[in-house]
């Protein structure tokens, strides 16, 4: 019989390992990336297919159009801190691009938080 | 101006923060679907160095939940609601979320007033506009938005108001006043 998980308290989950998916590895070329940075991917075909673990096929075919980490994380429901190590992979393979929010929105504009505003009115 | 093609996607962030049990996840849930989004609180970091077991670091953590909402303006332009974790334990997330955000709602609860304090002094610091919805809880003595800006010893020009974070209704005011405000400063800073 496996030993029941440790238990922190009621709020805590158990301690468990998520990042058995990244053999381990905590960190990656994409720790700074900003939870609303945009993935797409390039359309690239990588050079040796067995790098790409499932779950990174996933995300290149999630970001086939501009998708959010945040979204990402969501739709694979894994750990922001695996997924950032799955980006960064694929970034350091040149099979994604990564648009920071400075550059999705320089300060938004005016006329985007107009818009914002008129949506949220109409929700 | 920006310099993406107008068919790139906009992404906003919009932060949700307060004391412990203030209504920061029901103000979420109420105004968009809150979907689910895990990351983790380290337990321990022993980075075991690099040449070790082929370089497998260990890093003991925790899954934690957060709040997270994703309101679709028009396709190509979301707006993300994150719920800031009120336990002083999870503020180790607070400058990943507040970066590059375009404002705060401080959800404050006026039988515990001074909990609302750490997250003022944290927007404030940072610049990060903000303003403060006071969730009516039943039961709960009524006071006036001026008295609570007193009572916060907040700047004029922040927007306080009173809400039911439970109604939809409600909530969208609250985000609308904060989009207006966040606007009022930014053109501002322009000038
Ligand atoms: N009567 C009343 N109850 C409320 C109101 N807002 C929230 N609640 C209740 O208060 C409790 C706490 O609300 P949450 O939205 O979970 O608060 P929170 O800020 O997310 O709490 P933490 O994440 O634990 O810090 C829940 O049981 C809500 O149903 C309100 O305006 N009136
Ligand atoms: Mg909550």
């Amino acid at each position: 019989m496996t030993p029941p998980p440790e238990w922190l308290d009621e709020e805590a989950g158990p301690i468990v390992r998520p990042y058995a998916l990244t053999r381990g590895r905590a960190h990656s070329s994409a720790d700074d990336m900003d939870l609303i940075a945009m993935v797409t991917a390039v359309g690239k075909i990588p050079r040796d297919p067995a790098d790409i673990g499932p779950e990174q096929w996933r995300i290149l075919d999630i970001t086939a159009r501009a998708t959010s980490v945040v979204d990402i994380a969501s739709e694979l429901d894994l750990a922001l801190g695996v997924v950032r190590v799955l980006l960064g992979d694929l970034q350091d393979q040149g099979l994604i691009r990564v648009r920071p929010p400075a550059q999705v929105a320089p300060l938004p504009s005016e006329r985007i938080l107009k818009e914002v505003i008129n949506g949220l009115r109409a929700l | 101006m920006a310099f993406a093609p107008s068919d790139e996607p906009v992404a906003l962030k919009i932060l949700v923060a307060g004391g412990f049990g203030v209504g920061k996840t029901t103000l979420v849930g109420a105004i968009s679907e809150i979907r689910p989004l895990r990351t983790e609180e380290v337990l321990s970091d022993r980075g075991v160095g690099v040449d070790d077991v082929g370089g497998v670091e260990t890093k003991t953590t925790t899954t934690v939940a957060m709040d997270f909402g994703r309101i679709t303006i028009r396709e190509g332009l979301v707006v993300y609601l994150f719920g800031t974790p009120g336990q002083e334990r999870f503020w180790f997330m607070w400058d990943e979320l507040s970066y590059g955000a375009l404002g705060a709602v401080v959800i404050a609860d006026t039988r515990r007033l001074t909990d609302c304090f750490p997250s003022i002094d944290y927007f404030e610091q940072r610049g990060t506009p903000f303003i403060v919805a006071v969730n009516c809880f039943d039961g709960a003595e009524r006071y006036e938005p001026d008295d609570v800006r007193i009572a916060l010893d907040l700047d004029p020009e922040v927007p306080v108001l009173l809400c039911d974070v439970r109604r939809r209704a409600s909530a969208k005011v609250v985000l609308v006043t904060l989009v207006e405000h966040a606007l009022k400063t930014l053109t501002a800073a322009q000038r």
